[in-house]
């Protein structure tokens, strides 16, 4: 037996064996992730529009990109805008429902599945196409307004300036479903002897709920707030075919931007440097919210018997 | 006695009144398309704040069926199902075949290539839809259904994950039963893990399906002749504001296109639920 001694810590056989079952991992990872992205790195340095060979520039996409792209500006505060208001809502929304779901009825079942549902089909195009007729000047929110106030109102919500980030922001907190779902067990997990033992010093529900419920959900809070973070970031359907971007480029997330210098201009170069400009941010905003969980998420480990 | 019954009765009443307020709410951008897709075309926005119907009609199904350039909607929901059925069967088994070696088995590098796993979880897929895009164009893969079907065949993030979890929650006296009866690693795998994660793999299966299904980016940079387009890209031309403004065909073929995702859902949502639940918390 050759155990723990330097790098032969494991058989052969037992390295065959470990690479047999996940060896398909290996290769896909290689192929359709590594490659790529050290591909995408070198792609960002040079100007690259398929046709001709890529020709190296250096620096000048990411100059381009800080210095002279105003619209490169304006989708990343679109983005981060839409990102900053709408993932805190949907996690508010997804807490007070699990909340309200704790209770468990006949019913329980299916209100879990009503609200469940919008999460699953939200981002296919068949809501997109729902959700532009629904904000449109003759869609049904001001068909509904007109008729309940007596009104004749036919502002197009898609199309303000100032409204249309809102409807797409909507669609957001519509789809809260996933992080309902995951606070209602982490809700769950919680012990009922913590709850009593509040009750017993007199602290009211409102203060428990501070007092106990948050501090044991952190955990909880704290994947969702990555998790949300990356998908909002990712989010591209829903500004390609709802609003296109329009109107001003109100709408126009970094992905949407992304997409279009790559496929629609043939900027291949500048398409990965934002590309890779999102990474590192989305990293980086990662890493200091990772760091800033030990002051805030609770771990029952450090924090108990 | 009698009062506090009355009271409990009320406070029963109120909280079933906002649960179902709140399921209307959140069905009726739902209920809206399906309805709205059996008025007349003409009806469809002066009736926009009615749900129901003044009068039925099948006419836009009908109509939007025949879909647009001479294709119609029935081939692209083949198409759909190709592309799903394929990239789901992939996900699903490879996912487990590879959730197994990390869930079990002890080989150098183990450690290192599953964090790499959990990085493919997070890892925006803008960044690598340039230059993965450029390598199946080079192997001549643009234009085709390779480039959506075959890189599920190397395993999903979420679903080794999931089923990492769910290895991990089976007693590992099995694997040495198995192995005392003269069960090789392989046999050990096919003979008592996969009929034991059943479960797990629905549940793969269901998120797949749907995802999939609804999948638009992918299919919208790799399809670029209208006769191999998918349900989501078709839609998406169909439904242009360039293109023909027939609304309620639009809706009828909205209401078809998620007829599956939502047979699906409501067949398998328990294991949703409890998919969701428990690869969230652990994480």
């Amino acid at each position: 037996m050759r155990k723990k001694t330097g790098r032969s810590q494991y058989s052969l056989r037992q390295n065959l064996e470990g690479y047999s079952f996940i060896g398909l991992f290996v290769i896909g990872f290689l192929a359709f992730t590594v490659i790529p992205i050290v591909t995408s790195l070198i792609f960002s340095f040079t100007h690259y529009d398929i046709l001709s060979p890529p020709k190296f520039v250096g620096l000048e996409n990411y100059i381009q990109m800080f210095t002279g792209d105003h619209q490169f500006w304006v989708s990343f505060g679109v983005t981060l805008f839409y990102v900053i208001v709408s993932v805190p809502l949907r996690l508010a929304f997804a807490l007070a429902v699990a909340m309200l779901l704790q209770k468990t009825t006949r019913l329980t079942t299916f209100y879990r599945a009503a609200y469940y549902l919008p999460t699953i089909i939200g981002s296919s195009i068949a809501i997109s196409v729902v959700w532009r007729q629904m904000f449109s000047g003759d869609g049904v929110l001001n068909s509904i307004i007109n008729k309940v106030f007596h009104t004749n109102i036919s502002i197009s919500w898609i199309g303000g300036e100032k409204t249309a980030i809102w409807t797409l922001i909507i669609l957001a907190i519509w789809q809260y479903g996933s992080s309902m779902l995951i606070f209602l067990s982490g809700l769950k997990q919680i012990p009922k002897e913590l709850y009593e033992a509040a009750d017993i010093d007199g602290a009211s529900r409102v203060h428990s709920f501070f007092r106990v419920t948050i501090p044991m959900l952190t955990p909880v809070v704290f994947f969702n707030v990555i998790m949300q973070l990356i998908q909002g970031f990712m989010t591209f359907t829903q500004s390609y075919v709802i609003t296109q971007g329009m109107p001003m480029d109100k709408t126009l997330f970094i992905t949407v931007y992304v997409y279009r210098n790559s496929f629609t201009f043939y900027k291949m170069g500048y398409g990965c440097a934002i590309a890779w400009f999102l990474l590192i941010f989305m990293a980086v905003v990662t890493a200091l919210l990772f760091k800033s969980s030990h002051s805030w998420v609770f771990y029952q480990a450090e924090g108990g018997d | 006695m009698v009062r506090s019954k009355r009271k409990r009765i009320v406070s029963k009443i109120i909280y079933h009144a906002v649960c179902l307020l709140l399921c209307m709410v959140m069905l009726y951008p739902l209920m809206w398309m399906v309805f709205s897709s059996f008025k007349e075309t003409s009806a469809v926005f002066t009736t926009a704040a009615d749900l129901i119907p003044e009068r039925w009609t099948l006419e836009n199904y009908v109509n939007g069926w025949k879909g647009f350039l001479g294709i119609s909607f029935g081939a692209f929901f083949t198409n759909s199902l190709i592309v799903t059925v394929l990239a789901t069967l992939g996900a699903v088994f490879s996912s487990v075949i590879i959730a197994f070696g990390f869930a079990r088995l002890k080989f150098f590098g183990s450690k290192v290539w599953f964090a790499c796993m959990m990085l493919t979880m997070m890892l925006p897929f803008q960044v690598l839809m340039v230059p993965q895009y450029l390598l199946y164009n080079t192997i001549g893969w643009v234009g085709t259904y390779l480039p959506l079907i075959v890189p599920y065949f190397f395993g999903q993030g979420f679903f080794i994950f999931l089923d990492v979890q769910f290895i991990q929650g089976i007693p590992r006296e099995l694997d040495e039963a198995a192995r005392i009866d003269g069960c090789s690693t392989w046999g050990l795998f096919l003979r008592v893990i996969l009929p034991l994660v059943v479960p797990a793999l629905v549940t793969s299966g269901v998120f797949s399906f749907i995802w999939r299904w609804e999948d638009f980016l992918a299919p919208l940079l790799y399809l670029n002749r209208v006769p191999k387009y998918t349900m989501a890209v078709a839609l998406k031309m169909f439904s242009d504001p360039t293109a023909q403004s027939d609304w309620g065909a639009m809706f009828a073929m909205s209401t078809l296109s998620l007829v599956p995702a939502f047979v699906i859902f409501a067949a398998f949502q328990k294991y949703l639920v409890e998919g969701i639940a428990t690869s969230g918390l652990k994480g």
